[in-house]
């Protein structure tokens, strides 16, 4: 049992008027001291996949699984009140915009020290040390300025720093990143993906990293899920990601244009609608 | 003569103190049937050019022409300007008035425009945009991503106009309807004879699109260059050549 | 067309006319509000009242206006009268079914007036901004200023009682809520994409006001007039109560509470039946805004 998270059999299902719509549909994968990429199209159910395994699906949505195991222990048979010592504690989450999680009327710094404080118990001394510890491991120079600071005056970048340095505070086993950089510049992007990349390596943190960017995906995983219609149609070694096999993921591919030669017109993905029936591909 | 050209033109918001300069002395021309992108990175007022050409930024100085007309100041454009120039948004969820049917919107933008034959105009519309008639008389909320921006394409398209501006057209849209609706730009350009100008932040889209790339920075135009410089990496500044390595992907240091 | 085949008819996602574009539209409005038990029940008051003042001549049992001075202050059941008479006998019930007609004719009145008048003043100075804006805020803001009740007896005294004025009245100081939230929803569409698209194909501000504009500030409007009706309605009891409204022998259903306010302690029905009815109507409004406002409500929606 060297799996940090397992994931056996997962569904999200939501009742509509049309009847039951399932958003996740039997999602299975393991996870090690790694970096997993969830990659998919809008709708194929990648954020709901990780947003069910902090079992953050709100109500009519219903979450089921044979089992969802962090460390052994399967989170689904955990009461809400032990979830809630669970997210953030051991398992953190960055959302897309920084703007939507942050608090606009706390500084930087006061959230931090709230957000230290509500798990571990401490002086406020020692929760302000830890909060400026925290910045400067996300590349924040100026850390007593910038913990003095509202969230309105920070960049999108440093929003989202400081968004991944309040979810280090308690120092979780697994980050679930949904497309922390989809709102960021190119340059910015590649600053907050090296902070990721060193506290997966520096920490031996997981992570699941989510996105729709398929090429960022293959440089920054190591192993990369296909989802498509909420199963998981594909997986493979992110270095090996262009080298895929299934018509979803080479359409995908293929629709991209391309930076280094030029292309009359570009490819359309064909959607074979086997593809949603197809039971999801298990872990190896 | 240019199809569009922009001699030293500044842009800014606010008054005052709060003033803040999105653009500054920008000059650049597009050609006839040219297709010519701006890059840069949010902020940096590639967006702000167009918003100032179409009039949806009031506060400018310099000059604008269209087909050698000058455009005259503040915000106010004659009809014959909107007949010539159009515009496609970025969001398609943000563009289309929630309460209006497709039908509504076309005839809507065709009435404006002076046509009286809008029932076979709007049918051949969205036959241009790939959509057909069956989606005439649907609302916003019954269509994807990609099938509401095939309608703002087609809105932008009824007036007949000889340039359309595109800002960020794909940015919101997944990959493989991105393709879609490039491929659909692309053959509205051949069989309309369009210019376009556009906007991107996505490298590869641009070289995708256009034959000339201006690379802003801070409200400049830091330089201008054909896409085969761009694609064989020989920028003329460094900050190009930053821009081009970081669009290219992360690389593990 | 079976039932089934004009369900599906109408739930379409793809829509082959105009007319079934709006039907679909309109009938799914109608199941999300159908499934609020609640709201149910306060149109089905509301349609009740209508049908009530719209047969007042058949249902009520009794002229409004007949007295009857023997027969004065008949308590409940009494024969002939199920809800007791007033202090000249008239028959409350009566009473109460011609006062519906004068309730629903100041509701309507003052739901035309009020909210159009919040409405143009609100998007004219959302949308155009400026000194436009100042100006018509400003003179909002001083009608907000003034205490509604005495703002309406200062308009009555002025110009007299009676039902018109009365309506007057209230529409006058009803209005600046809508104007503000009118602008408020202004504000937020006039810079939207949406609005920017309008205006490039040459559209003038009259045309998107109208246009573009209206139709998204007016569902909240209707949300928020439906939820003020009950102080309407109280508003012009209030004034009726006051004698400032409705004049006797109008069986208007404030009036008839200041009528009855005299015997409340020995007959307290003939105070109680008029407020019940207020109550009743009032409630019904509310209850039905609340449904109407998840329906209609752009911001409540997923």
């Amino acid at each position: 049992m060297t799996d940090l998270l397992d994931v056996k059999d997962l569904w999200v299902r939501f009742p509509t008027r049309k009847g039951q719509f399932d958003a996740v549909r039997g999602v299975s994968f393991r996870l090690g001291r790694e970096r997993l990429g969830i990659v998919g199209e809008s709708g194929s159910g990648k954020s709901m996949t990780g947003r069910a395994i902090l079992r953050l699906i709100r109500a009519p949505g219903q979450v089921e699984a044979a089992h969802i195991k962090l460390d052994g222990e399967d989170l689904l048979q955990k009461s809400e009140v032990e979830m809630r010592a669970v997210r953030g504690q051991r398992i953190s989450m960055v959302m897309q915009d920084p703007k939507f999680s942050l608090n606009p009327v706390m500084t930087v710094g006061d959230q931090l020290i709230e957000a230290y404080r509500l798990h571990a118990k401490g002086t406020r001394a020692e929760a302000r040390a830890k909060a400026i510890e925290m910045l400067e491991a996300v590349s924040i120079r100026d850390a007593e300025r910038v913990m003095r600071a509202y969230p309105h005056e920070m960049s999108g970048g440093m929003g989202q720093r400081i968004m991944i340095a309040m979810m280090l505070i308690p120092d979780p086993e697994l980050l679930i990143a949904d497309e922390p950089t989809s709102a960021l510049d190119v340059s910015v992007q590649a600053q907050v993906l090296q902070i990721l990349d060193r506290l997966v390596q520096d920490r031996g943190m997981g992570l699941i990293f989510i996105s729709h960017d398929l090429n960022l995906v293959a440089q920054f995983c190591d192993r990369v899920l296909i989802m498509y219609a909420g199963r998981v149609v594909e997986t493979c070694d992110a270095a090996r990601l262009h080298e895929a096999t299934h018509p979803y993921t080479r359409g995908l591919l293929n629709s991209l244009p391309r930076f280094d030669a030029p292309q009359g017109r570009l490819e359309v993905l064909k959607r074979d609608p086997a593809w949603a029936e197809a039971p999801s591909v298990g872990p190896e | 003569m240019s199809a569009l050209s922009f001699k030293d033109l500044d842009v800014w918001f606010g008054e005052g103190r709060d003033r803040v300069d999105a653009v500054r002395g920008a000059s650049f021309e597009v050609a006839p049937g040219e297709s010519f992108g701006l890059v840069g990175e949010s902020g940096s007022g590639k967006s702000t050019i167009m918003r100032a050409l179409t009039g949806l930024a009031p506060h400018w100085s310099g000059r604008m022409a269209v087909n050698g007309r000058d455009v005259p100041p503040g915000k106010r454009r004659d009809r014959a300007f909107y007949k010539t120039v159009q515009m496609v948004f970025q969001d398609p969820y943000a563009s289309l008035h929630p309460r209006q049917s497709v039908d509504q919107v076309l005839s809507e933008t065709l009435y404006l425009h002076g046509f009286r034959d809008v029932e076979p105009r709007i049918e051949r519309l969205l036959d241009d945009v790939g959509l057909g008639p069956t989606f005439r008389f649907r609302y916003p909320h019954q269509l994807s991503g990609g099938q509401r921006q095939r309608v703002a394409i087609a809105r932008a398209l009824a007036p007949e106009p000889a340039i359309l501006l595109l800002d960020e057209p794909t940015s919101a849209l997944d990959v493989s309807v991105q393709a879609e609706i490039l491929n659909l730009l692309t053959d509205l350009r051949t069989e309309h004879d369009l210019t376009f100008l556009m906007v991107s932040h996505d490298l590869a889209v641009v070289a995708h699109m256009c034959e000339r790339i201006a690379v802003m920075r801070a409200g400049e135009i830091v330089e201008v260059m054909g896409v085969d410089e761009m694609r064989a990496m020989r920028p003329g500044h460094p900050y190009t050549q930053s821009l081009l390595e970081a669009s290219l992907g992360y690389h593990r240091g | 067309m079976s039932g089934t085949a004009w369900r599906e008819w109408l739930l379409t996602d793809t829509p082959h006319s105009r007319m079934q574009a709006r039907a679909a539209a309109l009938y799914q409005g109608w199941l999300a509000f159908r499934s609020n038990t609640l709201a149910m029940f306060g149109l089905g008051i509301l349609v009740f009242l209508l049908a009530v003042a719209a047969f007042a001549p058949v249902i009520a049992p009794h002229d409004p206006y007949y007295q009857d001075l023997a027969n004065r202050l008949q308590p409940l059941g009494t024969e002939g009268h199920s809800l007791g008479t007033d202090s000249l006998g008239r028959d409350i019930l009566s009473r109460l079914i011609y006062g519906s007609r004068i309730t629903l004719y100041i509701v309507a009145l003052v739901a035309l007036i009020a909210p159009v008048a919040g409405l143009i003043v609100g998007t004219v100075a959302g949308y155009v901004g400026g000194w436009v804006d100042m100006v018509l805020m400003r003179i909002t803001d001083i009608f907000l200023a003034f205490p509604r009740l005495v703002l309406a007896l200062a308009f009555v005294a002025a110009l007299g009682a009676g039902i018109e004025n009365a309506v007057l009245a209230i529409s006058l100081t009803a209005w600046p809520p809508y104007a503000r939230i009118a602008r408020a929803e202004t504000l937020t569409i006039r810079n939207s994409d949406y609005i920017s698209a309008v205006r490039l194909q040459g559209a003038g501000p009259l045309r998107i006001i109208t246009k573009h504009i209206w139709p998204l500030c007016i569902s909240s409007l209707i949300v928020r007039v439906t939820l003020d009706m009950a102080g309407i309605i109280l508003a012009a009891a209030g004034l009726g109560f006051l004698g400032l409204g409705a004049q006797p022998p109008s069986p208007e259903w404030g009036a008839m509470i200041s009528e009855g306010r005299r015997f409340i302690l020995d007959h307290w029905w003939v105070a109680t039946m008029p407020g019940l009815a207020i109550f009743t109507v009032s409630l019904a409004f509310n209850l039905l805004g609340d449904g109407l406002r998840d329906v209609l409500d752009p911001k409540s929606e997923k």
